[in-house]
């Protein structure tokens, strides 16, 4: 009894947990672009990368205040999504997938390789460069503090607090966006394209605005990622969370404000529920014996369960918890 | 910037893709590399001697007949320094740039691969021309072999309109099954091979039978299909972790061949077999394509459906018959790939983004399109490394997959149509 009681509170912790906001701004991101625009933005965590990297590079790097840093951070989401938007955004779905998805690699790449040691750490990342952050905290950052029997340290709860402070003004942006003109230009151009050519829209121009948007949301998302671990290793960008942060948005609900966010926390929920859940039952005195599965492998199973539900999402109730059908741009090409 | 010699092999690739994959799930800590040179071959018995920053000595080990050493760190994660016995070295093979001693940090858990630039001076005068007709060729080889992954690839999308981001998973699903039959049940490479093909085709039908075409009965949507073939690909990746485990390994067979000399140019006799067999088997698929009957149905599926379809042709026979080509020709693939490089789990995701990009490159849906662009991708890749360090080549071929979308986005061989 004391066991399930634990994996509910491991679980608990992870519905508010660092690592849901993460996810749950990447996935107000992609929301904007797949849910609202219909762009199919498979280079999430390259944006996500740049916003960590931002404050990393700018605070350890070059010893410049926290602020700029975020600003970089900020800055090169902006310049990330303009590059990669004048090639791509005339092109078709499956055509921007292949790109962004690339272009995310290729900025991974760029950021591991040896050469790019001075700046960005290369495998060894970097570190050190949330102390600002830290000491604007209200919460005494050492104590420990008992919410609902899980233990949160005071740094935990103040990444906590910002996180979800940012994804309520982000959902608020949403909502006041998608209920203005522009919302609706960019949810015609989701529906049909040529329809909203040829009302005069500049269509490239509102989809580069999406795009820029949603990077904005995902460069946050990455810097509250690289607040909480206090590090930013090119390796923990890896394209699979682009598609963590997809399944988070399709099991809340794409086109709804808060799908992405219950999506993520219902998300991190599951997946930290399955994996604690695994973990014990593969322990010491678990029932499933090593052969069949051994703890070591409980990591990778979280992926595998994602993957699984991803395709049964689509397959069974694209829509999601939330969505609406009639909304969820899946049958374009 | 001529920046290496083709003799200097710093690391052997082996090393890269453990990096790559980001997380060795070895417990404990480990300092491991390969000695080895073009004219050489592997290097034995050199001794490499790991110390503390302080000078202590943590542990030694001389290189195998592979030119391999290991050297387990019960100290744990730390600064570390390496060094290699410069007097054990053969004749003839010299320490290049960056000297006997490296200084390494290990972080916990992790098996760090350190490599020691060793040339055997064959080279040292060779010219720039030389270099890029030794690269050209290095990139033929692996350009024939993203074509080889790549025209299943292109079929599928030609005949249903799905862009398969599963279809790496096929790639490294292929080289595991033959890692398995060769190393584990013992069975020679070649013979070995050949059932993982089948083995391949049969991966490839099951995708169709169970999944896909079902899928394409309900009508789903292509953005949909695209999708759940990203759930497919994850499941099946992390599957293979779980079930190969997260290290890069090697086929027992064919290993540590030395380079011979052709003229200026020098190959392995592997290498020069992968490309021999690789010709020959995309010549085949060529032939079949435009001489036989079921060819000249995929090609005419691939270019009208309905057409096709109302001439007569079985449509769904059809694409399960690409299917499995796909899956066959994937697992030739990626054998190859395990050959020269390593297998891994996740080799299946480093190549499907090369295979977009010399699928796009050539034109989306075409046979030929996709032969033709990862050929230059491939060689594009291999070339760019005289530029560009060894560990970013990738981003050369990403790069151009961009550049061609901006140019011509139909691709080379692709009708002029909108694709926007």
């Amino acid at each position: 009894m004391q066991q399930v009681l634990d994996v509910l509170i491991i679980s608990t912790k992870a519905f508010f947990g660092p690592l849901a906001v993460f996810y749950a701004l990447m996935a107000i991101g992609l929301n904007v672009h797949f849910g609202y625009t219909g762009l199919l933005n498979f280079g999430q965590i390259g944006f996500a990368m740049l916003g960590g990297f931002g404050i990393a590079i700018s605070v350890t790097t070059y010893g410049l205040p926290f602020a700029v840093g975020v600003l970089v951070g900020l800055l090169a989401a902006v310049l990330f999504a303009l590059l990669l938007g004048l090639p791509t955004l005339r092109l078709r779905a499956d055509y921007l997938a292949i790109v962004t998805i690339a272009a995310a690699e290729i900025l991974r790449l760029l950021f591991r390789s040896v050469s790019a040691t001075p700046i960005t750490g290369a495998t060894r990342g970097l570190s050190g460069f949330s102390g600002d952050f830290y000491a604007l905290s209200p919460f005494e950052t050492s104590a420990r503090y008992t919410i609902l029997g899980a233990r949160w340290s005071g740094r935990e709860l103040w990444v906590v607090s910002v996180g979800w402070t940012l994804v309520a003004l982000g959902c608020l942006a949403v909502w006041l966006l998608m209920r203005s003109p522009w919302g609706r230009v960019i949810k015609a151009i989701r529906e049909d394209e040529d329809a909203a050519r040829s009302l005069g829209k500049n269509v490239y121009a509102y989809k580069m605005q999406s795009l820029i948007l949603g990077g904005i949301f995902g460069a946050l998302g990455g810097m509250i990622y690289a607040l909480a671990t206090s590090s930013a290793n090119p390796d923990q960008y890896q394209s699979a969370n682009t598609f963590l942060a997809y399944a988070a948005l399709i099991l809340g609900g794409t086109a709804r404000v808060l799908g992405p966010v219950i999506g993520a926390m219902i998300f991190w929920f599951l997946l930290a529920f399955t994996e604690s859940g695994l973990v014990e039952l593969t322990g010491a005195d678990g029932i499933i014996p090593p052969e069949i599965l051994s703890s070591t492998d409980v990591a990778q199973i979280r992926f595998v369960l994602v993957g699984l539900g991803l395709m049964t999402l689509l397959i069974f109730r694209p829509q999601g918890i939330f969505g609406d059908r009639r909304e969820v741009m899946l049958d374009a090409r | 910037m001529l920046r290496r010699f083709v003799a200097v092999v710093v690391l052997g690739f082996a090393a890269l893709l453990t990096v790559l994959s980001g997380q060795a799930s070895a417990e404990g800590e480990q300092i491991i590399g390969t000695l080895q040179t073009g004219r050489s071959g592997p290097i034995e018995g050199v001794t490499i001697t790991v110390e503390t920053t302080g000078g202590d000595e943590v542990g030694t080990d001389q290189t195998d007949s592979d030119g391999r050493f290991a050297i387990e760190l019960p100290d744990g994660a730390g600064d570390y320094v390496v060094t290699l016995d410069a007097d054990d070295l053969p004749d003839g093979v010299i320490l290049r740039e960056g000297g006997a001693e490296r200084r390494i940090t290990v972080g916990a858990n992790r098996t760090q691969p350190v490599a020691f630039g060793i040339g055997d001076g064959s080279l040292r005068q060779a010219s720039a021309n030389i270099e890029i007709l030794q690269r050209t060729l290095e990139g033929i080889r692996f350009g024939l072999l993203i074509a080889m992954a790549a025209v299943g690839l292109s079929l599928i999308f030609g005949t249903t309109g799905l862009v398969n981001f599963a279809h790496g998973e096929l790639v490294a699903i292929g080289a595991v099954i033959a890692w398995f039959l060769n190393v584990d049940a013992g069975i020679p490479l070649i013979p070995a091979t050949v059932a993982a093909i089948a083995l391949g085709a049969v991966v490839g039908a099951i995708n169709e039978l169970g999944l896909w075409r079902p899928l394409r009965n309900r009508g789903t949507g292509l953005v949909a299909m695209l999708v759940i073939s990203i759930g497919l690909s994850l499941a099946l990746r992390y599957v293979l972790q779980i079930v190969f485990g997260g290290r890069a390994r090697a086929y027992v067979s064919f290993q540590g061949q030395s380079a011979t000399s052709y003229g200026v140019i020098r190959i392995t006799d592997k290498d020069l077999f992968s490309i021999a067999l690789s010709l020959a088997v995309l010549i085949l698929v060529a032939l079949m394509l435009q001489k036989t009957k079921v060819g000249k149905a995929m090609r005419a599926v691939a270019d009208n459906r309905d057409l096709a379809s109302s001439s007569g042709i079985n449509v769904d026979r059809v694409i399960l018959f690409v299917w499995m080509l796909g899956g066959a020709l994937a697992t030739l693939g990626g054998v190859l790939f395990g050959l020269s490089d390593q297998v891994s789990w996740d080799m299946g995701f480093q190549l499907l983004l090369l295979m977009f990009a010399g699928v796009v490159l050539g034109g989306l849906g075409t046979a030929y399109g996709a032969l033709v662009g990862s050929l230059i991708v491939g060689i594009f890749v291999q070339v760019s490394t005289i530029v560009i360090p060894d560990e970013t080549k990738y981003v050369g071929g990403l790069l151009l997959l961009i550049v061609i979308l901006v140019v011509r986005p139909s691709g080379i061989l692709g009708a002029r149509a909108r694709i926007g």
